[in-house]
Order: structure tokens, then sequence, then C-alpha cells
């Protein structure tokens, strides 16, 4: 089948992997002995290898980020709007190499893959994994791919926070870190949505400790309430509104509570729904976990100067007026540790009502700030 | 370069640290890392001159001078500059207050209202004046807190600033007898370098 994609788009694209057999010993003290992460580049690494773009995906993303797997796919990856040639990162200049992370469930060894020790599927075995961790691992893909510093590392939310601490990992493999709609720390709130998160999980019955797959059960209803609360705290009061309002589905009320009567209960049914026969409910929780110990001002006594003391990349910071999860402030707080530490920053809050999800969306100002920026970037 | 910036230039030393608050399209900080070995940061929050910034591989951060600079440290910089920016403010005073206490020295630039012209507008028309350098009508004007030099000497004075530099000049940033003599007269643009109180 013949299929015509637009011009600004990578086109046709398929996963690689990757298989280390050197161990990765984690955070929490446990080793992975072997594994697998699955990949997707777009555009080619120049003979010096300086034009390499990371990218790191947030909470539920995957390695597929730009591009169509299949002619009669409906939709593109998850950040088609600022990867392509002519787009923000444009893969005319820029080689991108996007990940799928350690503990995923798209193809990279995660709580779903098989374990070689054991020959059964990790479940709840499988160690729980942190943004240094995975930091770790890509570091390991970039050897792999010949990558001896990233031109820039980029990512939003969760992504956002792989981006920074490239900076303080390794600091001499990163020449510009962009990093958007993110936070230094979760706050309590944050831990809160994600406790609900894991806890719907947890208490389904059909989770079994977290052995679901041998019981060959899903823990759907779990995994849809998470994604649901999960939803809620990625759009904005007001665009909520804009989209439902009070709207029914009904034309009149039932006084019952089994009806699907409000639109944004259909929505957020919608989503949960589609979301639970995707996800595997292991790696959310491993993901929002990761959410919650990312602190790398921990070992500095809360102190973030001292934190990016170390780093040398440039730093593009940008934040969303209506992102109430990691809202403005939260990014503020970076980018004023980063001036305190004396380092190159530039910071954008950019208007928009979207909520924390628009970082995934083409907003103008947003997309043309992103390409001024990338264009920049020297080879 | 822009001919304020030019004369701004002059009084910022090599390889100082520059906070330039609403640093427009970062011309002066461009000039400044590309010349004179200059790190900082510029304030803006127009989306159109921060484009311009980051275009110029300036360090530029979103952040409106009303709200202050209290997320800088004292002394965290060495020179603080603020060019046509001090009548756009909702509290000049405080901003000042804010520069001398985070930079070692200030520049500030500002238009004179007692410019003769002004002056004139306002005697013979009895309207707010209206020019080419100040173009806007009094409703619709970000130009809310218009000065003279006296004033600007008083506010120093009240606020125990030294003034180490001061230059009037005209609308073009040009130096002649007539601004040199009868500055709060004939200058419409005044350019000081202060610092404060306690300095060292």
């Amino acid at each position: 089948m013949s299929s015509v994609y637009p011009a600004d788009s990578v086109g046709l694209v398929s996963p690689k992997v990757a298989h280390f057999t050197q161990p990765l010993r984690l955070a929490c003290g446990r080793t992975l002995d072997q594994y697998e992460l699955t990949y997707e580049t777009y555009g080619e690494l120049n003979a010096t290898a300086s034009n390499a773009v990371l990218i790191c995906h947030a909470l539920s993303g995957t390695h597929h980020a730009a591009g169509y797997h299949h002619a009669d796919d409906r939709k593109p990856g998850w950040w088609d709007s600022c990867i392509g040639p002519g787009k923000p990162i444009d893969t005319n200049k820029f080689f991108v190499v996007s990940p799928n992370n350690l503990g995923g469930c798209h193809g990279s060894t995660g709580p779903s893959s098989r374990n070689p020790k054991t020959d059964r599927i990790y479940g709840a075995d499988f160690p729980v994994v942190t943004v240094e961790d995975w930091v770790h691992s890509q570091a390991r893909l970039a050897d792999l791919l010949g990558i001896e510093q990233w031109a820039a590392v980029v990512g939003g939310s969760l992504g956002g926070m792989q981006a920074l601490q490239w900076t303080i990992s390794y600091p001499d493999r990163v020449r510009h870190c962009i990093s958007i709609a993110v936070a230094p720390r979760l706050s309590a709130q944050n831990i809160a949505f994600n406790e609900v998160a894991r806890q719907a999980i947890l208490t389904d019955p059909d989770f079994y400790a977290g052995h679901f797959v041998e019981e060959g059960k899903i823990p759907k209803r779990g995994l849809m309430l998470a994604r649901m609360v999960g939803h809620i705290t990625y759009l904005s009061d007001d665009s909520m509104g804009e989209k439902f309002g009070r709207e029914l589905k009904t034309d009149r009320l039932n006084y019952d509570f089994h009806s699907v009567e409000f639109q944004v209960e259909s929505y957020l049914r919608y989503q949960g729904e589609q979301f639970s026969n995707s996800f595997d409910a292991n790696t959310y929780l491993l993901m929002t976990k990761a959410l919650d110990y990312f602190d790398p001002a921990a070992e500095h006594a809360g102190d973030l100067t001292a934190t990016f003391a170390c780093a040398k990349a440039n730093f593009y910071i940008i934040s969303f007026t209506t992102d109430w999860r990691f809202s403005p402030a939260r990014s503020k707080e970076i980018v004023d540790a980063l001036m305190d530490a004396k380092k190159n920053v530039s910071y954008l809050e950019i208007d928009a009502p979207q909520g924390h999800d628009a970082f995934l969306i083409p907003i103008p100002r947003y997309l043309q700030a992103f390409s001024g920026y990338m264009n920049r970037i020297s080879l | 370069m822009r001919a304020d910036l030019e004369i701004i230039q002059k009084w910022i030393p090599a390889n100082s640290r520059v906070l330039d608050l609403g640093c427009g399209d970062g011309e002066l900080l461009a000039w400044l890392q590309e010349n004179r070995n200059v790190t900082g940061y510029g304030l803006e929050i127009d989306a159109d001159n921060i484009a311009a910034c980051i275009d110029k591989g300036v360090n530029v951060i979103e952040q409106n001078l009303d709200l202050g600079l209290g997320n800088f440290a004292n002394d965290s910089f060495d020179v603080v500059v603020m060019t046509q920016a001090l009548q756009v403010v909702h509290y000049p005073d405080k901003i000042l207050q804010e520069m001398l206490r985070v930079g070692r020295t200030c520049i500030i630039t500002f238009p004179n209202f007692a410019h003769w012209r002004c002056r004139w507008y306002l005697a013979h028309k009895g309207r707010m004046p209206v020019s080419d350098f100040l173009p806007y009508t009094w409703y619709n004007t970000p130009n809310i807190h218009f000065c003279t030099f006296t004033d600007f000497e008083t506010l120093c004075s009240d606020m125990q600033m030294t003034v180490l530099d001061r230059l009037a000049v005209d609308h073009q940033y040009r130096q002649n007898v007539g601004n040199r003599i009868w500055p709060n007269l004939l200058g419409e643009i005044g350019i000081y370098r202060v610092t404060g109180a306690n300095a060292r």
C-alpha cells in the first residue's frame, strides 16, 4: 500500500532494539544483568556525531515520537508536532534518538518482559527504576550509537526531568538541555495524585500483587482509574470547561449512578479505557515512583544551585501559564537556581490554556520559540 | 548599535556580569557578550523581543519587572541596566531599590518630562504631550510614571544613591552645549550611572 506523508513528517519509521549485556546497577541497589532498549531514530548522524538529539519521554510516552509505523496509522508519534523536517527539532539538521525507558511497556525491558534468570514474566519483580537509572541506560545507548556528546537532550514533564538529570550526571555529554513543563521535584500534591493512581491499581482484585500476566488477568479497572485521575491533572480547569463544560451526553438527567451523563465523564472513561488496553499496570506504578523519587537536589541538602554547579550545558526552560501540575513557578525555581549557579539559561512562560498537556500541543509561540533555539545550536 | 546603548556600553567593564531589565531584543547583551566577554541575563515580557533574544543567543528570562527582583541575590551582578523602562514600571522607586540591592552599579535611562517641548506642549495646548519620541495618548500609554531630571535627582538623594555619571542628551542621544548647561530644560533623555549608599 502506498501512502503520502506530509512533507514535514519523518514518514515511515521502524523501531530498533539495542541489547546490553553489561550489568546496570540501579539506584535501588539491584542490578539488571542484561536488558534491551527499544528506540527510534530520525535523520542522519553526521560524520563527527555532533548533531545528535536525545528525546526523553514522559510518563506514558514511548519511543515512537515521530512519523508512522504503518502506512495506515491514523496518528503519528507522540511528539510529531515538534520532530521532523523543518519542525523545531529539524531532522534535516539533527539526528534524533528516541528510546523507550527501561521499565516501560513498549519494547524496552520492563515488568512485562521475561526475566532471563527465571524465564518468568518480571511483573512485580522488576526493580524500581529512577530518572538517574534511565539517564545511565541512555548513556549506554549513546555509547552504542557512537555519540560522545548530545547536541541537545530534550523532554517535557518527566522527560524534562531526565534532560535536567543528564546535565548533572553527565555534564560533559550534553551541550543543550531543553526542559519543558517540568519541576525540580514533586510537591506533596503531585505525590498525592500519584498515590491515588497507585492505590487504584494496587487494590484492583485483578492486580495479583503485580503478577497478573501469569494469572492471565489485567487490572483494567485500576489502570483506568489511575489514568483518569492522572488525566485530570494534565488538563486545566479552563480547557476542560471549554471542551466539555457541563454538557450532557443524554438529553436529561437520569438520577442514577451508573449512567454516563456528563461529557467529561464519557471522555475520562474513554481515555481510561483506551489506556488500560495498551499500558502495563506495573510500568505505570514504576513511572509514578520515578516521578516521586526525582529530587536531584536531595544530595545537596535541597540546594538546587549547588546541584547544578557542575552542569556545563546551556539550558532552555519552558513552562505554560495554565499548567497546575508543574506550574511556571516550579520551572522558575530551576531557572533561578541556574542563574544563581551562573549557567546559561533562557526561560519562556508560554500563555496557553491547555494545562500540562500544552507541551504536546502545537502552540504557535511555543513552536516558534522552540525552533528559534534549536536553529541556533551549532554542530 | 542603538545610540543609547553605544553610550551605555562604555560604562560596562569587560568580563562583568550584567542584568538587563527590559532588555528588548537583546542588542546590548549580544554586543557585550561578543565584544566585552560579558555574561548575564536579560529580563523581558514581550514575546517578539524574547524570540529576538533567543535568535541572538542572549540569555533571556521571561519575567515581569513589576513583580520585583526577589529571585536575585544581593550583589549578584556587577551592573544592572534598565533602559527606557523606569517610566513603564508600577513602582519606580522599588525597582531602583531592588536594582541597587542586586547590582553593584546601576545604569538607568529615562525620558525627561521637563524638556522644553513637553513644557511648551502642555502650556500652549493644555494637553498631555504627544511626540514622535513619546507617541502615546494619555489613556493608552505604557508610560505611567513620567519624571524630570530634577525629580530623578531628588529621588536619588532621598534614596541615598550616589550618582557616578549623568548625561542629558537629545532624542538621538547626542550631547550639545544646551543640554549640558540646562539639562532639565534642554535634555530629552537622561542617562545615569548610580550606586547605592552602602556600596563598597
